[in-house]
């Protein structure tokens, strides 16, 4: 059969996302080199492009939401799996997974509208005494990190949960019934299944911080999008995929589109690489565990069409 | 506090932590809808669907040509993505343990994780610049390319939930392993996969960043596969970009009928696996 062809057009697509972007920002990366990710001035005018800031606001609004977004989707897979009333669980998950399903734009709308003056006035209820760290300074407009994180953590949530949902499937009965039978309480036995799936989770957690890099939409609007390397939850900041979706279409000048696809080849690479890690990590826990229960069903498969 | 009593103090509040954690991460779905509910209910009316868009200042106006526009960039990207998907997807469940199936599941499995805003910037390279212009076309690449990996892996996990004996029963009767597979086996999943496209599609349509620069935008009518199109998704962001208090209203409609298409898609999906799954285990 030829449909051969077809499953290597999906390799070929993957492959040249690679060899496009190299070869639509190769003025960017010789005219720059490496000089182009360590410095910070961004000047479209000047000709100068430096990413070092966009980097920075993606690694960090993505890790501050993981910060968030993991030990409550570990909370929502070990409930949905592990102690949820049957009744409920199919509700619940529908539910859950209905926030991966809201389109990011309208994550976008309702955080510049709704989340950001929100955030606004917590930020101007902090007391002064707190504001002088360097976490919390800089000006209170709502626009910035913490908004960014805070909207990346719910989207990212759902991903994070439901990969976690499967991989607890895969955990043998035997480990938790082994547990209670040495006289483990309910959260004792969880602990043990949970440790068993540790490989599984992290990828869970890697394949969700994926998500949060190449995220774009949302995190343009309430990002505030500075170009400015700051640990401040407040300040205004900027990522990669934010740059790309307000400069791209402006972006008249051929060395600052180049520049532009060169954020975006890397953006590429990070996530195929953060991708492709946490894949095998979710594969070699669920292939070994699920493929027996599956052999087992077979009988009942036949009975059921004889 | 005996050692055991404070174990199981612990147990309970972890335990309790958990169900807590499914109460806040509800909490922003359930704000989130009702926002997008009760704020674009105010600006949606007839107009929203039939007229076009109005200068700033002007009253009234609405997005026809960026819902039609939608409408037309999802089903050109299906068009294309929909059987290169279910194809892929059928050789993948077919030879499972061959190496090419192998890669393409993981490449497809990385495609699906690789940011939309990176393939809009891939299908800029591909298309706009040799066309020379933005356009429909692009933006429909852009957003297929998005949807071969979802289809082709739904196919492949729904393939193999048709039991064997079916695939056997039509070689036994002398059909070819094609024949087999495209009369017997595929027909047997196709429920299923329809579900799936449909799922899709939802998603698909609901993207922006891809669209940004390779459909671009458009305020009037088009139809020209070759000319830039608007779309709901990109004017619900120029419009909330903007500092004008009407087009923040005509975003929120916007949303709401996003959102609209979104849930009623899923809800329909939900019910369609789930008579189908009876229907598998025989119940």
């Amino acid at each position: 059969m030829g449909t051969g062809a077809f499953a290597a057009l999906v390799l070929l697509i993957v492959a040249a996302i690679g060899v496009v972007l190299l070869n639509q920002s190769i003025l960017s990366v010789r005219e720059f080199g490496l000089r182009f990710w360590i410095t910070d001035v961004w000047d479209p005018v000047a000709h100068e492009f430096g990413a070092r800031p966009f980097i920075w606001g993606t690694i960090y609004s993505s890790l501050l939401a993981l910060l968030i977004a993991a030990p409550i989707s570990l909370g929502i897979a070990t409930y949905l799996s592990e102690l949820c009333p049957p009744r409920l669980r199919q509700p619940l998950i529908f539910l859950t997974e209905l926030l991966a399903a809201i389109p990011s734009i309208v994550y976008g709308l309702w955080g510049l509208f709704v989340l950001v003056p929100l955030v606004r006035g917590i930020e101007n209820a902090l007391p002064e005494s707190l504001r002088e760290l360097p976490i919390f300074s800089g000006p209170p407009i709502g626009l910035g990190m913490l908004s960014a994180a805070l909207i990346l953590a719910v989207m990212v949530t759902p991903f994070i949960s439901s990969l976690a949902r499967e991989v607890l499937k895969a955990v043998p009965r035997t480990q938790r019934e082994g547990a209670y039978a040495l006289g483990a309480t309910q959260w004792e036995a969880i602990r043990v299944a949970l440790a068993y799936g540790r490989t599984g989770i992290v990828g869970a957690i890697m394949l969700g911080f994926g998500r949060a890099l190449g995220e774009t939409m949302a995190v343009t609007m309430v990002i505030g999008n500075s170009p400015t390397v700051s640990y401040s939850l407040f300040a205004p900041q900027y990522t990669m995929a934010a740059v790309i979706a307000n400069e791209f279409s402006e972006a008249v000048d051929e060395l600052h589109l180049h520049a532009l696809i060169e954020i975006g080849l890397v953006l590429f690479i990070i996530t195929l690489a953060v991708n492709a890690a946490s894949r095998l990590l979710i594969w070699n826990m669920t292939r070994q565990t699920i493929s027996k229960p599956k052999a087992k069903l077979e009988p009942v498969a036949i009975g059921d069409t004889a | 506090m005996t050692r055991t009593s404070r174990r199981r103090v612990v147990s309970r509040v972890a335990v309790t932590l958990c169900a807590m954690s499914v109460v806040i991460a509800l909490i922003p779905l359930a704000l989130i809808l009702f926002f997008v509910l009760s704020r674009g209910i105010q600006a949606l009316n007839w107009d929203f669907f039939t007229h076009l868009p109005t200068p700033v200042g002007e009253a009234g106006g609405g997005m026809a040509n960026a819902i039609l526009g939608t409408v037309m960039l999802t089903a050109l990207a299906g068009l294309g993505a929909v059987p290169v998907g279910i194809i892929c997807g059928v050789y993948m469940a077919e030879y499972s343990g061959s190496r090419l199936a192998s890669a393409a599941r993981f490449a497809a499995d990385t495609l699906n994780g690789v940011p939309s805003i990176v393939i809009g910037v891939f299908v800029y390279g591909i298309v706009v610049l040799q066309m020379q212009q933005f356009s429909m076309l692009a933006g429909s690449v852009a957003l297929g390319v998005m949807m071969i990996p979802i289809v082709a892996r739904t196919t492949e996990e729904l393939l193999r939930l048709v039991p064997h004996t079916l695939r056997e029963g039509a070689l036994a009767l002398g059909a070819t392993r094609a024949r087999a597979t495209f009369s017997v086996v595929l027909p047997a999943a196709l429920p299923g996969i329809i579900t799936g496209v449909i799922l899709a599609l939802a998603r698909i349509a609901g993207e922006t960043a891809p669209l940004l620069f390779t459909a671009f935008n458009n305020s009037f009518w088009n139809t020209n596969p070759l000319q830039p199109t608007a779309s709901l998704t990109v004017q619900i962001f120029t419009y909330a970009s903007s500092p004008y208090d009407d087009w923040h209203r005509q975003a929120w409609a916007g949303a709401l009928v996003l959102v609209s298409i979104v849930l009623i898609c899923s809800i329909l999906a939900r019910t369609a696996t789930r008579s189908l799954e009876r229907m598998n285990t025989g119940g």
